[in-house]
Order: structure tokens, then C-alpha cells, then sequence
């Protein structure tokens, strides 16, 4: 036989190499990805009266209830804002931290089904996942841009800052630590049920390692360097800092953030790589 | 034409029996030491193993599949055939790139699409316009490939009157429709098929095979197709493979498939037939496989009460002996030799002819018996039934199993003993 150019479209093999990730095929299915989280936004309202709606109710409580406990009980300071716009701006970025972690974290065990019976890049699921908080996160942003206008009309000490240019930044360091986190805790979770009984209550807990209800410098003095472990802190501050004036913004911390989210993401990536082929066989 | 389409080198997949995750950290690490520092093979791999689900095994790991090779041809339909737990789901849900393999290699041309099971990714609260659109792009469908044939695939669901309802308000039978219309509908070069059509009525099953029909003869695309229904798989594939145990058996023209796999299954007691010696007759004809097909065309041991059983009879004879006058009797008796039931072809109004295989069957549309096992005998003769015209007579041949059922229609099974049931009823 002639010694000619076999031409294979594709190959499978039992051992790929760590970093054959598969961007290509992503790519491929990026309409898969749109269709996803169309999927998730329809059937979100779908049979409710509200409708989306229901995207503002969880914040405005929240937020209620925050000022009640710690800026009328507790009486920690909120550097000289207004409460409501205070707790507001925290919550709206954490809660879309906060959703990516817990929705990527169990993306292997809600679609077992799925995945089981076709294929399609994995790492389409996921990223529909922050996809589609984005927009519930877009219209919570919404909501805090209408009370920040409302504070700035009624003459409140607030102001956008230059730094508000870094917002999309922002939201994609928050969308990839996220991602990464989800994505580690996913690929471990098909093997050790355990560390999925960790992520809600531990996403609970980081929540008050981060700046959401207190000011970073509120915080006493030996224990703002373990604040200033958590990468989220430097996020919510700049975010603070850039939409209400108020916040620390260090620019040594925002590159640290962006380290961390770089290493979690990219070894969360190869992590759930490595874990979605075999994942069926151990679910 | 030649070229290939699929070439499987040396395949395997071990799965690990029993618990998962539990107690596995420590072998985990030992695993990982010994694969990744070490560079040795998996030192949980014990070699040799095959999967026999019916014995136990002396360790927990199996082989799915085990060292399969294979090379299919563009534009071939493959029927793989196999009981269960032979492995045939595990070697589609590998082609299909749901897992990965453990060992050997895959090379395929062209795109795959699988059909491990219709409406993947339906989602009930969306209508079955939106449903179209989300299922066919999990197939792996570009957004505007899905819009130019949308026409086409509410065509053939025929749902179109409710295609802006949500599924969940589908009868069991449009949701399927409406799924394999989708999925009949990929512009693959290579289609995998896993048992789906199993479902909705008989009209919309021929529908569907006349589609795979189409796909595979027509438009010339490469398709694999695993089923149970053994028509179905005669009737639409020209090659076949046959797994056992998670290795390959048999691979050829679909015909010499089928038949290698319904002899391997058949309810044999003992010895092949062909190779008993003891049997009585001048052996001008003789048995060479006799085997129980249930009303699935499957080749079975069991059958319930009151069901439909048909006996195939396959069967050598000397050049020159007709069978026109052949005499067929054949008898079924409890386990102490006394005959419940008979037959004997010449009270029959049937002329055995002669035929290019060297087969004929007994249909039996109700196998009236009651629940218990019976044994199969028979006797061929020519010309007279007297024992010096006997040509083959052979006792216990094959043992078949009548499993309890409501034959009377009253919610109540059948006991089980060994006696023939009557259709009657009390006033």
C-alpha cells in the first residue's frame, strides 16, 4: 500500500494529553451555548405571574433585611453610604459570584442525564451557566443603577469614579473565579459526593469573609490581611469604589484578583477536562 | 466506496464493579503512583477478565469490552447485535464520545451524531418550536442548518398543531415523534442508533425505519445500529457484528450474524444437538439446531403462559432423500417424561418443500401451558411413523421455560404445574 496521507477527522484515544482542551469544538457549539441559556431564561418565568420580576425580589429583601441587622441593630459602619445602596451594590456583584460557584459546582450531577447520551463539548454547560446569571445579574444591575440615581437625586454623597471603566473587567474576573472555583468543586464532587454539602454553606460563609456587609477598613487591623487573602474583597471594593465613590482601590489588589482568577480558572479548566470523560462511569 | 469510515483498533473499557467513591482515596493514590510516577500499567487492571455477568468474577474490575478491532466501510449499515451486557451500549456510548475508552484507539471520518435516546435535552416548559431548535443543536446542528430543514422535521413528526405548545402537554407518543423527527434530521456523515425505535405506534415505527432506510441506502451514510428486535435489524443493515461478553464474535453479512448469534442463544440443554449420540434413525435426516423465537423474533428459553412461541427447526439430509414425505412429530413433557402436548406434521395440512436453507418452523400462536418447564422431543420419519422409517428421534432436545401469566384475564396469574390450560369460563 501506498504510503499516503491518512486523513482521520477525528480520533479517540483513552489518554489525551492534560492541555488538549478543545476550544476548537467549543466554538463549534457555540449556538448550543446561546440555546442553553435561552433554555434557562424562558423556564425561569415560564407559569409565574411575576415573571421576571422575580429577579428583584431576592436583592431588594436582602438588602432590606441587611439594613435592618447590621446597619440599625448592629450598627457597622457603611463608610458613609447610604445603606440601602451600600448592602445593594455588594449584594448584586456577590450574588453573581456567588450563583456561578454553586450552579457550575454540581453541573456533572444535573446533567448526568444529558451527558450520558450525547456529546457536546462539556465546557458548553458551564459557560451557559454564567452566561445566563449575567443576565439575571444585568437586570439586578439595573435595578441598583435606578436607586443609585435615586440617591444621586436626592443630593446623597455618591459619585462614579473613572474606575467605572473597569467594570466589564470586573464582572469577568467574578465570571472566571467563579467558573474556576465551580469547575474544581464539579470534577472533585463526581468522585466525593462530600464537597458538595461544603459549597452552599461554605459560599455562605465567604460571603462574610468578603466585604459585603462592612467596609474593608472597618476591618481590625490583625485580621484585614486574611481579608485580603479572599480575592472577591479587591472585586466588591473596586466595584464600590467605581460606582459610589466610597472603597479602597488598590491597584496592587486587582492584579492579585486577576492572578488568582487566572491560575483557579485555567487549572479548573484542565481539571473538568480531564474529569468529563471518564465522569459517566463514576457519577 | 472502500474507504473507511470507522476503524477501531484494539479497544477496551474496564468499568469497576460495585462501590465508587468510597474508601478510593488511598487506592486512588496508589492507582496514580503507579500509572503516573511509575509509568506501569493500572495495577487494578487484572488481565483476563471478561464480562460474564453471570458468574462472579475474582475482582472487581471487568472488562466491558475487551481488545475489539473492527473496520467499518463508508456508506455500510451495521446491525451489532448481542445479549445483554455483551457491550454494546458501552462500545456506542465510546463511538459517540459520551466516555472515553481505557485502551486502543478509534479513528473515524466525517461527523458522528448518536441516537442513544430520542429527545436528550427536551425541557418541558418550552414549546416544541423552542424544543427543535435546543435539541438539535445538542445533537450538534448549526442554528441555521436547524432553520433551513424545520419545515421538513414538523413535517415528518406531524405535530405541527402543536408545535408552539409546551412538551409537557405532549401525549407520551408526540414527544417521541417530535424527538426522532429532530434527530432524523442531522446532517452526519455517520448516524449511531441505540434501540429508539422501541417506541410510538407501529405506523411511526415503520416510519422510522424507513428513514434509517433512506439515510443509509439512499443518501449513503454510515450507520450503526444496536437493537434487540432482530427484524429490525435484518430489514435495515447489510453487515452485522456480534458481542458477547464484551468481545467480538462474529462480524460479517448480516444474515451469517443473526444466525451465529440466535445459535448461540438458543435454549440448548447440554450438548449441541448436532453432536448428541444418542439418537435412533438411519440419519437420512437429521437436526442440527433447534431453537424457540418468542414474538419479538428473538431466539429465547422462556416464554409466559399463554404467549406466542414459534420453534425453528434446522436440519441436514442426504443429497437425494425429498422431504416432501417427511413426518415431523415433536412433543413437549414435564420432568417426568409424560407428554403434555404434540404435534405431528401429517395430521397438519402442510407439505414440507424443499428450500434453499434447510429450515422449517412450527408456529404456535398460543402456547397454552401452565407455568413450569417442559422438555422438547421430536421424531422424523418418512413416508409412515413406524420405527423403520425413523430417520432422526431424539429425546430432551431443549428445555423451555413457561413463566406465570393472567391468562385468564383476571388480574390473577396462572398457578404453576405441568398441564395444559384450556380457555373456559364458569357461569
Amino acid at each position: 500500500m501506498k504510503e499516503k496521507v491518512e486523513h482521520w477527522d477525528m480520533i479517540i484515544e483513552g489518554k489525551t494529553s492534560l492541555f488538549s482542551l478543545q476550544f476548537k469544538d467549543v466554538w463549534r457549539y457555540r449556538d448550543l451555548l446561546m440555546m442553553f441559556v435561552k433554555r434557562d431564561f424562558i423556564s425561569f418565568y415560564k407559569q409565574t405571574i411575576l415573571g421576571p420580576i422575580w429577579f428583584f425580589v431576592q436583592p431588594i429583601f436582602t438588602t432590606i433585611v441587611f439594613s435592618f441587622v447590621f446597619g440599625k441593630l448592629a450598627g457597622i459602619s457603611t463608610d458613609g453610604l447610604p445603606q440601602y445602596l451600600f448592602y445593594l451594590s455588594g449584594i448584586t456583584a456577590w450574588n453573581y459570584f456567588a450563583d456561578c460557584i454553586t450552579k457550575t459546582s454540581t453541573v456533572f450531577r444535573d446533567n448526568a442525564n444529558i451527558f450520558g447520551k450525547v456529546y457536546f463539548p462539556r465546557l458548553i454547560m458551564p459557560l451557559s451557566i454564567i452566561t445566563s446569571n449575567l443576565i439575571r445579574f444585568g437586570v439586578q444591575f439595573a435595578l441598583f443603577l435606578v436607586m443609585l440615581f435615586y440617591f444621586n437625586m436626592k443630593g446623597e454623597d455618591v459619585h462614579v469614579t473613572t474606575a467605572v471603566l473597569l467594570f466589564p473587567y470586573l464582572i469577568l474576573l467574578m465570571a472566571l473565579l467563579g467558573l474556576g472555583v465551580g469547575l474544581i468543586i464539579s470534577a472533585l464532587t463526581t468522585k466525593y459526593r462530600d464537597l458538595s454539602f461544603l459549597v452552599s454553606f461554605g459560599v455562605q460563609l465567604l460571603m462574610y469573609g468578603t466585604t459585603i456587609i462592612y467596609p474593608l477598613h472597618a476591618a481590625p487591623r490583625q485580621y484585614r490581611y486574611l481579608l485580603e487573602l479572599n480575592p472577591m474583597t479587591f472585586i466588591i471594593e473596586m466595584f464600590r469604589y467605581a460606582f459610589l465613590g466610597r472603597g479602597e482601590h488598590s491597584v496592587h489588589g486587582i492584579i492579585y484578583a486577576t492572578s488568582v482568577t487566572v491560575i483557579l480558572f485555567i487549572f479548573g479548566v484542565v481539571i473538568f477536562n480531564k474529569t468529563e470523560k471518564n465522569f459517566v462511569d463514576t457519577i | 466506496m472502500s474507504q473507511l469510515a470507522i476503524q477501531v483498533q484494539n479497544l477496551s473499557k474496564v468499568y469497576q464493579l460495585g462501590q465508587i467513591g468510597t474508601g478510593t482515596i488511598s487506592r486512588d493514590f496508589e492507582r496514580f503512583f503507579a500509572t503516573k510516577i511509575l509509568g506501569k500499567e493500572d495495577p487494578f487492571h487484572k488481565i483476563g477478565q471478561t464480562n460474564d455477568r453471570t458468574t462472579k468474577g475474582s475482582s472487581d474490575i471487568v472488562w466491558s469490552l475487551k481488545d475489539i478491532s473492527f473496520d467499518i466501510q463508508q456508506g455500510d449499515a451495521v446491525g451489532i447485535i448481542g445479549r445483554n451486557g455483551a457491550g454494546k451500549s458501552t462500545l456506542l456510548k465510546i463511538l459517540s464520545r459520551v466516555t472515553s475508552p481505557s485502551k486502543g484507539v478509534i479513528k473515524i471520518r466525517g461527523r458522528i451524531a448518536s441516537l442513544l435516546e430520542v429527545g436528550t435535552g427536551f425541557h418541558p416548559e418550552l414549546s416544541g418550536r423552542e424544543n427543535i431548535y435546543l435539541n438539535g443543536a445538542i445533537l450538534g446542528m448549526r442554528k441555521k442548518e436547524i432553520k433551513r430543514k424545520f419545515d421538513e422535521i414538523v413535517d415528518f413528526s406531524g405535530v405541527e398543531r402543536y408545535i408552539d405548545t409546551p412538551v409537557k402537554r405532549y401525549s407520551s407518543g408526540m414527544y417521541v415523534r417530535l424527538a426522532f423527527a429532530v434527530a432524523a434530521h442531522l446532517e452526519s456523515e455517520i448516524l449511531i442508533v441505540d434501540e429508539v425505535l422501541s417506541v410510538g405506534d407501529a405506523e411511526f415505527q415503520k416510519k422510522c425505519l424507513g428513514k434509517m432506510n433512506d439515510v443509509s441506502r439512499g443518501e449513503g451514510r454510515t450507520v450503526l445500529f444496536v437493537s434487540h428486535n432482530i427484524g429490525a435489524v435484518r430489514a435495515l443493515c447489510q453487515q452485522g457484528m456480534y458481542l458477547k461478553n464484551g468481545q467480538l464474535e462474529y462480524a460479517g453479512l448480516i444474515e451469517d450474524t443473526v444466525t451465529k448469534y440466535l445459535i448461540d442463544t438458543s435454549g440448548r440443554v447440554g450438548v449441541p444437538i448436532r453432536n448428541r449420540e444418542d439418537r435412533i434413525g438411519n440419519g437420512h435426516i437429521r437436526m442440527d439446531e433447534i431453537i424457540f423465537i418468542n414474538r419479538q423474533e428473538l431466539a429465547t428459553e422462556e416464554i409466559l403462559s399463554g404467549d406466542y412461541l414459534k420453534i425453528e427447526f434446522q436440519f441436514q439430509k442426504e443429497m437425494d432423500i425429498p422431504i416432501h414425505d417427511m413426518i415431523v412429530a415433536c412433543s413437549f413433557s414435564d420432568q417426568y417424561d409424560n407428554k403434555i402436548v404434540s404435534w405431528v406434521s401429517d395430521e397438519m395440512p402442510h407439505q414440507f418443500r424443499e428450500k434453499e436453507h434447510n429450515y422449517f418452523t412450527l408456529e404456535i400462536p398460543n402456547f397454552n401451558l401452565r407455568p413450569g418447564s417442559y422438555n422438547f422431543s421430536y421424531q422424523i420419519s418418512r413416508k409412515t411413523t413406524a420405527p423403520e422409517d425413523f430417520c432422526d428421534v431424539l429425546n430432551n432436545v431443549a428445555t423451555i421455560q413457561v413463566l406465570a401469566s393472567d391468562f385468564f384475564y383476571s388480574g390473577k396469574n396462572v398457578r404453576s404445574a405441568n398441564s395444559v390450560l384450556l380457555y373456559a369460563a364458569f357461569q
